[in-house]
């Protein structure tokens, strides 16, 4: 029997916006995926501790504020701090191409970009879920 | 030490990454899995309070459930919570979002949260959800929710697992809620009518009272009605005092004991036929042709099985 991914989907900081997150969290529900959503505005202590309790194999982020170079990282210490850095973050929202060198270097492993389409974003959480099951 | 006893320990001392772990090896059918679940505390099980919520969706269960967490952890106790929703019968996949009304919580290292979708179980999610309990017991949980949306059958078998089951209702609903009284003098020892500032609130607390009174213990008492607002935290403190009364009752009377015993043995055929499954599957797969009836080639696959079914 096939594992079932399990994913969490996270909105760290203090935009108020979860529509993207939402369409995201249900595209991957129909694609197979258990989606644990946690709502807006979290710490990112918060989201680690979540996606530890709930023993999932990747961490999707969503950030629209601009905060995405302190949270993002914020969240991979966290976990590592619980003893998960097995787990994978993703990150996404509005992220510019030129943090992305930073954010890859701070421990996030995938970084969807505004023009990623929603097959994209499933093929990302599925290679980060397939490669964490080795 | 073995990893398997790296977890027990873990789990043991509350560690919230070795409980995950521990119940994601038992979801998973894990082949350490049953090295795991016979190492459990026993006594700590024993002891534990395994409360019931369910309901028709929107009556406040999640709200309600966040609340009582407030309560029990007010009152010093550790808690987890099991929060059940059905998977997608067209993917697979399921969205699990009864954890936003309780992120408050999620640093409280004595509050133990675990979502879980139903997965199509062959025998509902029972199994699955028994183990999480009895994992989060070991853990030091004494009052451990099974919070669940009362519709499906697998969702009302979850609440076979539970010491004490509240029906959580509320004005509004419409017409579910007549539906649903044959099944709730079955199962509810406990009705909670929610949203009681609700206009249409006083009326269905006499409705539940008339049900309640249909129902009367073996003292003669009918089963307790108690309003609430969830929201804004009004009559939890009073729900939490009748359930703490029941179980002390339950305790004393043995029924807690034969209760569990009988769900014992509806989890352990929900087990069985959960791992029967998939060596089912894999013989009509290994099956080149399926010429004729479906039902007389399901009977010759179990009788080759070794399970021929009674005539
Ligand atoms: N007026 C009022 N609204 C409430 C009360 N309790 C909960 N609500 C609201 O009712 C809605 C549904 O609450 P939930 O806790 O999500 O209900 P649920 O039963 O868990 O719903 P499902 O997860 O869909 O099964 C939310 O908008 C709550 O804010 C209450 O006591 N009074």
């Amino acid at each position: 029997m096939r594992k079932m991914y399990r994913v969490l989907i996270g909105k760290p900081g203090l935009d108020g916006h979860d529509r993207g997150a939402k369409v995201i969290a249900r595209a991957l529900r129909d694609h197979g995926f258990e989606v644990i959503y946690t709502g807006i505005r979290r710490l990112p202590a918060e989201i680690a501790a979540a996606a530890v309790q709930e023993d999932v194999d990747v961490v999707g982020l969503s950030s629209l504020s601009g905060a995405h170079l302190r949270l993002f990282p914020a969240v991979v210490e966290e976990l590592a701090r619980l003893g998960a850095e097995d787990i994978a973050v993703i990150g996404g929202g509005v992220v510019p191409a030129e943090d992305i060198a930073a954010l890859q270097e701070a421990g996030i492993s995938r970084i969807l970009t505004p023009g990623a389409s929603l097959q994209e974003v499933i093929h990302a959480f599925e290679t980060a879920c397939e490669e964490r099951e080795g | 030490m073995t990893e398997i006893g790296k977890i027990i320990t873990g789990v043991a001392q509350g560690e919230a990454r070795a409980i995950g772990r521990a119940i994601s090896m038992v979801e998973n059918h894990a082949a350490s899995a049953p090295a795991l679940v016979e190492a459990l505390d026993g006594q700590r099980i024993a002891a534990c309070l395994v409360l019931g919520i369910t309901g028709p969706p929107g009556a406040g269960k999640s709200t309600l459930t966040a609340r009582l967490i407030q309560e029990y952890r007010r009152r010093g106790r550790r808690i987890g919570i099991v929060a059940v929703d059905p998977s997608s019968p067209l993917s697979g996949g399921a969205l699990l979002g009864d954890r936003v009304r309780m992120m408050t919580h999620t640093l409280d290292p004595d509050v133990v949260i675990r979502s879980m979708a139903s997965r199509g179980r062959l025998g509902g999610v029972c199994g699955a959800a028994g183990a999480a309990v009895r994992i989060m017991a070991h853990s030091g949980c004494t009052v451990v929710l099974i919070e669940t949306v009362g519709v499906g059958q697998s969702e009302m078998d979850v609440v076979g697992i539970a010491d004490l089951t509240a029906m959580v209702l509320a004005p509004g609903l419409g017409d579910d809620i007549q539906a649903m009284k044959a099944g709730l003098l079955e199962v509810a020892d406990l009705l909670v009518v929610n949203k009681a500032d609700l206009r249409g609130a006083d009326r269905l607390i006499l409705d539940m009272e008339s049900v309640a009174l249909q129902r009367q213990d073996k003292q003669g008492r009918a089963v307790p009605v108690c309003a609430t607002v969830a929201d804004q935290g009004q009559g939890v403190a009073a729900l939490v005092d009748h359930f703490h009364r029941l179980h002390r009752e339950i305790e004393a009377s043995g029924a807690k004991e034969r209760h569990r015993r009988r769900a014992r043995r509806a989890e352990v055929a929900d087990w069985a036929m959960e791992l029967l499954r998939p060596r089912i599957i894999e013989a009509v797969a290994a099956r080149s042709t399926l010429d004729g009836d479906a039902l007389v080639l399901a009977r010759q696959i179990l009788t080759e099985m070794g399970l021929a079914p009674r005539k």
